[in-house]
């Protein structure tokens, strides 16, 4: 059994603001469903699946009410900034299966001034061990930055250049919240924030989020818009393993694999990635282990231009995490939109890949302590 | 034992984990271990997710490490937002753990990736102490 060819993204929609101080979480889920049902030509009446990650309320039970949905399969898996690529694989068993043929996925997140509270409760299991010396996002991911420096010889000017291409891009998007270019120099002469990482390699932090709709095949055949064929999704959670963690490797290298293998395609055939970019580091590891370059050669390989449009690999055409959005803390849906746009050749004219018919959308949840990986294969609808 | 030099959160202590918690109390870093397939487990728990055994003993660790990474974090959350800097790391115990933890009583700028370390414990409250971690001297570098 496979999904592949089995269920096909039929809306997408990304919230266009990116401060929403006066909006509700549950309203900005609300708007973000209401946009990719229109971007799909269907009511939200067709909707016979949800899928979210159940933080808002009592699991996922609190915005199928708000929403007035009534499915007949709900999903609320939440692994992080990739629980939004989960819930597309899981949508599409779930259609493969014959439990729904209309899923809707919806992101709503408001953060901006807020000052960010602990991640877990207390008595989360690692909790007592590692939040108590002080642990941060940016810690987290300074020190596989660290690491791999050590290991690879990977410096400050390279982890710049992921940055760098990503303002390139998101000069051609009005709705980015960075569209200013930067240059390497720029980004190490920003603030630090925990070394080696400086201000300007972390990513944004936006409220909003956006929403998707997958659907059945005979389904997406009725609709006018070009939809796009989901052709392969894998996961893996990467944790210690019960021994030593290593900090300089992502789980893609385990599910990218496994998503292309499905997809049966290779990484050749891929013409753009959406890459989850919560750190200029998140970014060069990513790549590392899908494949593009060796391991190890990620700095190199960034430097020397891969990342552009006429690059080995064009990622983030929208200015991805680092200059356009990630939502609440999670840039996983935003990546499906941006690789929908491309597949659909409705990206900017500046951005758009030509003839785009293979992508990946890439998300990494959690930190480099543990981390839930999940990859997307995505196809043109004539791919 | 030194005297704290960054905050010391009270950790959620429960059942399961306080031999931990009161070995540091006392001084002693204190290991849980899989008598079923002398796997060292962590962090501290009564599982051994390496071969699903629930028979785990506690047994003391040799407190001596080497730096696997670490950064200065300028921007810090919590009960560490008012610091300027401090040093989060990483910290392979000898017995095998890779352990989250905090460098003290060093100059962050002359931190090498590989280097010794040992173990001092910070008092948290009245059940717990801190592990932290310090520089061996420098003739063991």
């Amino acid at each position: 059994m496979t999904i592949r060819g089995k269920a096909h993204i039929a809306g997408a929609f990304e919230h266009p603001l990116r401060d929403l101080p006066d909006h509700s979480v549950q309203q900005i889920h609300a708007e973000c469903a209401v946009g990719a049902l229109a971007d799909a030509g269907l009511s939200i009446r067709d909707v016979d699946g949800y899928f979210s990650t159940g933080q808002l309320g009592f699991g996922g039970v609190s915005m199928t009410e708000y929403l007035g949905l009534r499915p007949s399969y709900v999903d609320a898996t939440f692994t992080g900034g990739s629980s939004y690529l989960a819930h597309v694989g899981h949508a599409a068993a779930a259609i493969a299966a014959g439990k729904c043929k209309v899923a809707l996925i919806t992101q709503g997140a408001k953060v901006r001034g807020v000052l960010r509270g602990p991640k877990h409760s207390g008595d989360t299991p690692e909790f007592p061990f590692e939040t108590v010396y002080g642990e941060t996002n940016a810690g987290i991911y300074a020190l596989a930055a660290r690491r791999h420096m050590h290991e690879y010889g990977t410096t400050a000017e390279q982890l710049a250049a992921v940055k760098v291409a990503a303002s390139h891009y998101a000069r051609h998007n009005p709705a980015a919240l960075l569209r200013k270019l930067v240059t390497v120099e720029d980004v190490v002469n920003s603030p630090m924030i925990a070394n080696p990482l400086h201000r300007l390699d972390c990513c944004v932090v936006t409220d909003g989020g956006g929403a998707l709709v997958v659907v059945a095949p005979e389904i997406a055949r009725q609709l006018k818009r070009p939809s796009v064929r989901i052709l392969g999704h894998a996961e893996h959670i990467k944790h210690s393993g019960n021994g030593p963690n290593d900090f300089t490797s992502t789980g893609a290298a385990v599910s990218a694999p496994r998503a292309l293998a499905e997809a049966g395609v290779g990484l050749g055939d891929v013409d753009y990635a959406s890459i989850y970019d919560s750190f200029t580091i998140t970014v060069i590891m990513t790549l590392e282990d899908f494949g593009f370059c060796k391991k190890g050669q990620g700095g190199a390989f960034v430097a020397d231009g891969a990342l552009a449009r006429d690059g080995v690999i064009p990622i983030n055409t929208d200015g991805g995490g680092l200059c356009s959005n990630h939502p609440g803390y999670q840039g996983g849906l935003v990546k499906i939109v941006e690789a929908v746009r491309q597949l659909r050749g409705e990206a900017h004219p500046e951005t758009q890949v030509r003839d785009c018919a293979i992508a990946v959308a890439h998300g990494t949840g959690g930190g480099m302590s543990r981390q839930a990986s999940v990859t997307l294969v995505l196809g043109r609808g004539d791919a | 034992m030194t005297a704290p030099q960054l905050p010391t959160p009270v950790p959620y202590v429960s059942g399961e984990t306080e031999p931990f918690w009161s070995g540091a109390k006392a001084g002693r870093l204190i290991l849980p271990h899989c008598t079923v397939c002398d796997h060292t487990i962590w962090y501290p728990k009564a599982f051994c997710g390496e071969c699903g055994s629930l028979d785990v003993e506690w047994r003391q660790a040799s407190g001596e490490g080497t730096l696997y990474s670490y950064t200065q974090v300028h921007r810090g959350e919590g009960p560490y937002r008012d610091l300027s800097s401090f040093v989060l790391a990483l910290v392979d115990l000898d017995e095998g753990a890779r352990i989250l933890t905090n460098i003290v009583d060093a100059d962050p700028a002359q931190l090498i990736v590989g280097q010794r370390l040992r173990v001092v414990f910070d008092d948290a409250g009245d059940a717990a102490a801190l592990v932290r971690f310090t520089p061996l001297s420098q003739q063991s570098l």
